[in-house]
């Protein structure tokens, strides 16, 4: 309360207190837009808390087998099937474009428009490669037969959790790279150095996108690691 | 830490962030139709809402001529009833209750309240009411489609909703879910900007712990549909497949009409899981701003400040906490582990305790208070009333022994509508008595307004607490009729006859209440810019009803919490949130001092 400019902040729990009873923010220095990211990923961390948490349900209450999984995610190399090699490098470039992503960001802080809006093309190329494995994927298991009500190696959940939750993850990350193609022209054209205004919103955007952004793609990816662990490791 | 009354301060922290840029409309199209200023956009959420709940209220008079006058009205057939019942349920709790809480009440106030501009992103929040127009839209279509809208309850438990005995199982199910997912989208959008506007977009000296009471209700309930929502999304979705491409996320294997089916393996307790996940958190998303409102409607008519404001708002951060960890409660017949039960009533029975402090609050607001009577009081002390006797019944349900013998009965509807139907709905009428003089600069006409007032009350109790009675002898619920039964006189026959007639003067005098809104409109007296004397930044506001950015040139400045009334000492018997202690003039006035710090 009642706490002058010239004061420093206290730190630890007392920070925090002072932060939330201080007057108009709760939370200082975070813009209006991260804020909402953070808020909306802690929405979406439900919904895919409650995909994966009725994936593990109906997984246990099928009566019917389910396929071997290091079987099924397998890829033939020369003749021998290399269980989740697939899934190894789909995870690895996913994680990959994280560190790109958080290089945009840190160059995004620093007014670099040139090397933020080159960061987030490959981030976005990298993304757009991961949906692209994933569409590769999703044929090799259509053509042995894997549909959403059913499939040849066991349970007919396993294809309705598959398809549906990596399909919901993979729209998650189709949207990411379309937004990070929108935000690197932007960066590249020098809207968020100029203040140019945003054709829908009429008001000026600034480097902070990229930050939200960035927290949105590193979720995408956290979530990714969860399906990875929880559908093709069990 | 923060002082709640704070009165003696005049040190106000220097503005952190520029001021937000607005759009400003330069078009009919842009200002009246897709705009971007919360207060038309809580209007056309609010307009959207009453017209699709006057379709829930015509369906609630024909499920209850079919229930008053069993085999009388040839149009009614059991097909029929059931999706009445089904759209009923729907309309009201979701289209109507939460969407004119949340989308109409918290875009109109949020932003006055906290002194704010607008909300933090009025773009987000404009796509906000058009998504939801559109799944009002899928959601009304369903009544035209091919068999008609779903009949399954409306709690949609698998397998029986997508099953062909179902009415409406094939266009009307998959309609409802749509509509319920893109509802689901479109709120996201607007409770988004709720909440980040009240964590970020407050005005200076707007400390959390001086908000209204009625921004912390609607701030509360958006955090629960923030997180509860994603459940029935998901439910939505997967229910969607089962239907649609034939997975079995909820079908078991099935025998229908002597065939069977290809669904296997599936888990219908599954969706009631996260059907309740969301639907009892849904409960507080209708109750929480209520309760927020009717602190303030109280507070206001009573002229005393609220009793325990700082109590009152942890009694909605617990209720809210608790309302994630309860939602088993609704399945104790469902088949579950008897173990959940346990758990689940007790956790259910705690929720009693922030519920009752909040009612002891209230009333002890009330205690030696300079009550006016008027509508909205009127209507706020109806409330409590009402919200007790709902509570009430809540306990006998809470618990498992108690609950497995009324299950399914008439009541468990006299209960839910009493606690979140006819409670929160006595509030929605109270705040629109209260501010519409503030929201369109007339006052609602008085006499019509206690015509309404009465005949809903005391209505709402005549239809309602038979019902109770008939739930003791067991009518169960959702029967299109019970004919003869052994253990349910005849007499019960004529409650029922009694509950109609009284639904169908209730429902009339609900047209009154839509007559007078616009009549007043034209022709109402002409309101003071705060006409009840309030304290809370809304009523503080250049121009009647506000102008676009709310607050002409500079935002207002708050210096203390929403209830200083009857100050001893100060000139009149309300001191404004933005009035500075030197223009207080009180006799006993201290000199200004800083706050004491370590």
């Amino acid at each position: 309360m009642a706490q002058s400019a010239t004061d420093a902040p206290p730190d630890g729990l007392e920070g925090f207190v002072a932060d939330w009873s201080s007057d108009q923010r709760a939370f200082k220095n975070v813009p209006w837009g991260k804020a909402m990211m953070w808020i909306f990923l802690l929405s979406d961390t439900f919904i895919f808390s409650c995909f994966l948490l009725s994936y593990m349900t109906v997984r246990s209450s099928t009566k019917v087998d389910w396929p071997n999984t290091s079987e099924v995610f397998g890829l033939d190399v020369g003749g021998v099937s290399v269980p989740l090699l697939l899934i190894a490098i789909m995870t690895f470039i996913l994680i990959s474009s994280s560190g790109t992503m958080a290089m945009a960001v840190n160059a995004g802080y620093a007014r670099k428009r040139k090397l933020t809006a080159a960061l987030l093309v490959v981030t976005a190329l990298l993304g757009a490669s991961f949906v692209g494995m994933q569409a590769f994927e999703w044929t090799k298991l259509i053509h042995e037969g894997v549909r959403p009500w059913g499939n040849p190696m066991g349970a007919p959940q396993f294809g309705s959790s598959f398809f549906m939750i990596t399909g919901f993850h993979g729209f998650h990350v189709s949207v990411g790279v379309l937004f990070l193609f929108i935000v690197a022209f932007k960066v590249a054209r020098g809207d968020y150095d100029l203040g140019r205004k945003g054709f829908f919103t009429s008001r000026p955007g600034n480097y902070g996108i990229v930050e939200s952004l960035g927290l949105y793609w590193h979720f995408v990816d956290l979530v990714w690691v969860f399906i990875f662990a929880f559908f093709y490791l069990w | 830490m923060a002082d709640v009354t704070n009165r003696d301060i005049d040190y106000v922290a220097p503005a952190e962030v520029e001021e937000e840029e607005l759009y400003h409309a330069h078009s009919w199209i842009t200002k009246y139709v897709f705009s971007q200023d919360a207060k038309v956009i809580a209007i056309q959420y609010s307009l959207t809402a009453i017209a699709i709940g006057l379709v829930g209220l015509v369906l609630s008079w024909l499920m209850r001529l079919q229930l008053g006058f069993p085999d009388y009205f040839s149009f009614i057939d059991a097909e029929h009833y059931y999706q009445f019942i089904t759209m009923h349920g729907m309309i009201m709790v979701v289209y109507l209750l939460t969407a004119l809480f949340l989308g109409g009440f918290g875009n109109y106030f949020i932003p006055l309240m906290v002194g704010a501009r607008d909300m933090v992103f009025p773009y987000v929040n404009m796509l906000s009411f058009w998504i939801y127009l559109i799944a009002v839209l899928v959601l009304v279509a369903s009544f035209f489609v091919e068999g008609g809208p779903t009949g399954a309850g409306w709690t949609l438990y698998p397998p029986q909703t997508i099953l062909s005995g179902t009415p409406g199982s094939d266009g009307g199910i998959v309609l409802m879910l749509v509509s319920l997912a893109l509802f689901i989208v479109g709120f996201t959008m607007g409770g988004l900007n709720y909440v980040v506007t009240v964590l970020q977009g407050r005005t200076r000296g707007m400390t959390m712990m001086r908000l209204p009471l009625t921004v912390w209700g609607i701030f509360i309930a958006t955090i629960l549909a923030l997180l509860a929502f994603p459940a029935l999304f998901v439910g939505a979705i997967m229910m969607l497949f089962d239907k649609l491409l034939g997975t079995s996320f909820f079908m078991p294997a099935i025998v229908e009409l002597g065939e069977q089916l290809s669904y296997g393996g599936g888990s219908p307790l599954l969706f009631q899981h996260l059907f309740w996940f969301f639907g009892h958190p849904e409960v507080y998303i209708v109750a929480l701003p209520a309760f927020g409102i009717v602190s303030d409607l109280i507070s206001v008519h009573a002229r005393k400040n609220i009793f325990g404001y700082r109590m009152m708002v942890w009694a909605l951060v617990a209720i809210g906490g608790l309302s994630f960890i309860v939602w088993a409660h609704h399945m104790y017949v469902s088949g579950m582990n008897p173990y959940f039960g346990f758990f689940f009533a007790t956790t259910t029975l705690i929720i009693a305790i922030p519920t009752a402090l909040k009612v002891y609050n209230w009333v002890l607001t009330l205690w030696q208070g300079d009550i006016h009577l008027t509508l909205p009081m009127l209507f706020a002390l109806a409330f409590i009333v009402t919200f007790v006797n709902g509570g009430i019944t809540g306990l006998f349900l809470g618990n498992v022994v108690v609950d497995v013998p009324l299950s399914d009965t008439m009541f468990v509807v006299a209960h839910f509508h009493m606690v979140m139907g006819v409670a929160p709905l006595l509030v929605i009428f109270g705040s629109i008595y209260h501010w519409y003089p503030k929201i369109t600069g007339r006052m609602l006409n008085e006499g019509m307004g206690q015509f309404h007032f009465w005949v809903t009350f005391l209505g709402a109790y005549a239809i309602f607490f038979p019902m109770h009675y008939l739930g003791f002898l067991g009518v169960p619920r959702r029967y299109y009729e019970i004919g003869e039964t052994m253990f349910v006189p005849d007499s019960a026959q004529t409650l029922s006859a009694f509950i109609t007639v009284m639904t169908l003067i209730v429902g009339f005098s609900q047209v009154v209440f839509l007559f007078n809104l616009v009549w007043s409109l034209f022709h109402g007296e002409k309101a003071d810019p705060n006409p009840w004397r309030a304290t809370t930044l809304e009523w503080q506001t250049p121009e009647t009803p506000p102008g676009h950015g709310n607050f002409g040139k500079a935002l207002p400045i708050v210096y203390r919490w929403a209830y200083d009334y009857s100050v001893p000492g100060a000139k009149e018997d309300f001191i404004p949130q933005n009035m500075p202690p030197s223009k207080v003039s009180g006799k006993k006035k201290t000199k200004p001092r800083r706050a004491k710090r370590k």
